[in-house]
């Protein structure tokens, strides 16, 4: 460990804070109706927009009707990213696909179909090996834009029906997508793909560098629009690397500085939501009390992966390695890590694409030491709710608000009011199946997986013993928690050289990772959204002497208590088996 | 519901023309008019001829010959020695290593035997390689970037103990001082981004590039 290390760490934490206060407050006006900055560049356009796709934006719509455009605009994103996928050489013509790519087979385009569409971006394929450029734009660029424009709305509707004085109405879908595209995502975009080309990013449409290299030996490089899907990417919390090895390779992640910049575009969004929340609910000491609650249980995350990853794994140990720090060198476990982020830079990005549903890497997560692998675990266990996806974030951790202001209530024996509205059994029983569904998913995913002789043949030969049930069940808590990052060990998709002739998929892992993603995407959303339904129309009583208060310190602590219980309860069993007994133990297996 | 579909039917098309053309469109225009040389890969030159790209790392290796045949292992891919008069770059996983078109991480868990062995046979190759000009070179000197194969397959930096020790090599080989080899790595030597995020890196490729010139001019 270095003193620069613990700086990155904590000074990460001020950047961050600093930038999503003031984006908070725009994105508060955005979806208040109010004049922005970008109104005069903006609006017509917009307008444009409505007109084009028959929308009246004033009309709102109550959480069913709401729900019902959520679900059939997804409908229509799966068919058409599908159709793009299997026609990839349809597309020959725009000449987008100088490597003559086929398309990959049925099953591994259902999950990645369901995968983008879920913002999970979870890849049984390489990228350079397998999408034509066409492919990676006009289909997995869209959906990294979409699926993250139909989490914040999400996450505003919810807002709006908690705060919601009068009527059902939770806003109107199509105004608050055309608006979080228009007005945040794109333009965001556009400034970090900027920032990467100018650090070093690729952005062109070329054939594949070929030539030999200084001693003669051939070299094939890959290249592509990298940078314009890099931004998203990180923005919009998805994680679908352009290349197979993701953020760790250096056309997409190509310095130091670029991977400050990355981890800072995952989170800014999401941290700035909770801003934009209490800014919203005309309390901002609300936002304040989630925020430090995420921030506490980020950096102690970041914590003790660097810890652990300094320290080095027990194969180097084995092997003779020296891991401490040397002149020259920060040691530590360097397998499946890039020496221009040493290890807090990889440490830390890792707990930055784990607790939102990025799950980009700039490091293998399979490599990480027990308790540094374990930090992943634990933050899908946590249901992402630190930071957590854009806008899949803040809508879930306002479900284990409304959780805790419940435990609270019964704890003090008074009836648990939120913001003034009464929360009552309807509200509680949407809040927990909303809650539990995701790692109902996980947990029957993973034990239909590991019980399956269908399910091991992805287990990868090198993981022995624990190593194979730990690929197996981040596998599935990755799905179900739309995350998308992988002990990437665990396959699906085999891909016997390059160019994808003759390649097949697990068929297995590909669809029940398919229908897991689906089902822990879209079931919360509906109860998020029936709780907003059901929120909305309650009348606000004025706080009394008796209220428990939602913006102190002592709600945080609750709020804490209630995010690790749930989590602990529902998974300890399950990473005892993995990643906690190879943490524990120096043991070769 | 009606109203529903339609909308959805036309959004999806006309936001897959805004999100999924025209702004990759637009970010490739900006680029390549404004940063040429980073959009389209920092290509490297010698002499016209393509030798690689800057921040993709490559293998400083020459292929096996074996009674005057070039050798390929059983997948049909170069048996190859690294060249002695250059730096090496890190372990790679990918197959063949270096290989930039298809990247890959080694996927090698923290606890297993196999991944002992992977980092014992990148030790073992490394001392064969050094410990004729660092005596007493053992694997508890090696540093780790050395010993341990990167995240990406293509990783262009080593790390400057890792360029410390090999530059005896590089020294004795081309008849150099080894305060010229020593200058040389500080040229080729990137710093933290920001001065705090992340860590130094010696660029591999460049600092061969500028050893290949230092010996053409003498």
């Amino acid at each position: 460990m270095t003193f620069l290390g613990w700086l990155t760490i904590f000074l990460f934490a001020g950047v961050l804070t600093a930038f999503a206060i003031p984006l908070g407050g725009y994105m508060a006006a955005v979806y208040s109706g109010e004049r922005t900055l970008l109104d005069p560049v903006l609006r017509v356009p917009e307008r444009l927009l409505y007109r084009v796709l028959r929308v009246h934006p004033e009309r709102g719509q109550d959480w069913k009707a709401y729900a019902k455009s959520v679900i059939i605009f997804s409908l229509a994103g799966w068919l058409l990213l599908y159709l793009i996928l299997r026609t990839q050489t349809l597309w020959d013509f725009t000449g987008l696909n100088p490597m003559g790519f086929h398309s990959a087979p049925w099953n591994v385009t259902f999950n990645t179909t369901s995968s983008f569409l879920t913002n999970t971006n979870w890849q049984y394929y390489g990228g350079e090996t397998t999408m034509s450029y066409f492919s990676q734009m006009a289909g997995l660029t869209v959906q990294n834009f979409l699926s993250a424009g139909v989490g914040i709305c999400v996450a505003i509707a919810l807002i709006r029906g908690i705060i919601g004085r009068s009527g059902r109405s939770l806003g109107n879908f199509w105004q608050d997508l055309v608006r979080t595209l228009l007005y945040v995502l794109l333009p965001i975009s556009v400034l970090v793909a900027l920032v990467l080309v100018f650090q070093g990013s690729i952005q062109n449409f070329s054939h594949y560098l070929g030539f030999n290299g200084l001693t003669g030996l051939p070299q094939t490089i890959a290249m592509g629009p990298v940078a314009s899907q890099e931004a998203i990417k990180l923005l919009g919390t998805n994680g679908g690397g352009f290349f197979n090895t993701n953020s760790a390779h250096p056309f997409e992640n190509p310095s130091g500085f670029t991977n400050f910049v990355e981890m800072l575009a995952v989170l800014v969004i999401p941290a700035s939501l909770v801003f934009c929340y209490g800014k919203m609910a005309g309390n901002r000491r609300q936002g304040y009390a989630i925020y430090s609650t995420m921030m506490i249980m980020f950096l102690g995350a970041c914590i003790v992966a660097y810890i652990a990853e300094a320290h080095g794994s027990p194969a180097q140990h084995a092997a003779g390695l020296h891991t401490g720090v040397i002149a020259g060198s920060t040691g530590g476990n360097m397998e499946g890590k890039e020496q221009r982020f040493g290890i807090a830079g990889s440490a830390i990005f890792d707990v930055v694409t784990t607790v939102t549903s990025c799950g980009a890497v700039n490091s293998a997560i399979e490599s990480f030491t027990g308790i540094g692998g374990a930090v992943p675990f634990a933050n899908l266990s946590a249901s992402e709710v630190i930071f957590g996806g854009v806008g899949t974030g803040l809508y879930s951790i306002l479900l284990y608000v409304v959780l805790a202001v419940f435990i609270g209530g019964l704890m003090v024996g008074r009836t648990p009011e939120y913001l003034g509205k009464k929360i009552e059994a309807r509200e509680i029983k949407l809040v927990v199946l909303g809650l539990l569904i995701t790692p109902l998913a996980a947990l029957f995913s993973t034990a239909l997986a590991t019980a399956s002789h269908a399910g091991r043949a992805s287990i990868s030969a090198a993981a022995t013993g624990p190593q194979g049930f730990s690929e197996t069940f981040y596998a599935y808590l990755s799905q179900a928690n739309n995350n998308g990052s992988a002990f990437a060990g665990y396959t699906g998709f085999i891909q016997p050289n390059a160019g994808n002739v003759g390649s097949h998929g697990i068929t297995f892992a590909d669809l029940l990772g398919g229908f897991t993603m689906l089902f822990a995407r879209y079931a919360p959303i509906l109860f998020a959204l029936a709780v907003a339904g059901s929120l909305a129309g309650k009348r606000v009583s004025p706080a009394g002497l008796g209220t428990m208060r939602t913006d102190n310190p002592t709600f945080v602590v609750l709020l804490i208590g209630v995010i690790v219980l749930v989590g602990a309860l529902t998974f300890f069993p399950a990473l005892l088996l993995g990643p906690i007994v190879q943490g524990l133990t120096g043991h070769l297996y | 519901m009606k109203r529903d579909i339609i909308t959805s039917a036309i959004g999806i098309v006309v936001l897959t023309l805004l999100c999924g053309i025209l702004y990759p469109l637009v970010i490739t225009g900006i680029s390549q008019v404004a940063f040429p040389g980073n959009a389209n890969g920092q290509q490297i030159k010698v002499n016209g001829k393509l030798v690689g790209s800057k921040i993709i790392g490559q293998q400083f290796a020459t292929q096996a010959v074996k009674h005057g045949k070039p050798q390929v292992d059983n997948n049909g891919n170069p048996v190859t020695n690294p060249d002695p008069r250059y730096f090496q770059s890190r372990p790679s996983a990918t197959v063949p290593p270096y290989n930039a078109a298809a990247t890959a991480f080694s996927n090698l868990g923290p606890n297993n035997t196999a991944t002992e062995q992977a980092i014992a046979a990148n030790i073992q190759a490394y001392i064969a390689l050094e410990r004729p000009y660092v005596p007493g070179l053992t694997a508890a000197k090696v540093p780790v970037d050395a010993a341990n194969s990167s995240a990406s397959g293509v990783d262009p930096d080593i790390s400057l103990a890792n360029a410390d020790i090999q530059a005896h090599r590089i020294a004795a080989v081309r008849h150099l001082p080894i305060t010229q080899v020593q200058a040389l790595i500080s040229t080729h030597t990137h710093g933290r981004g920001l001065g705090f995020s992340g860590e130094p890196g010696v660029n591999v490729l460049a600092l061969n590039l500028a050893l290949d010139r230092l010996n053409g001019g003498q």
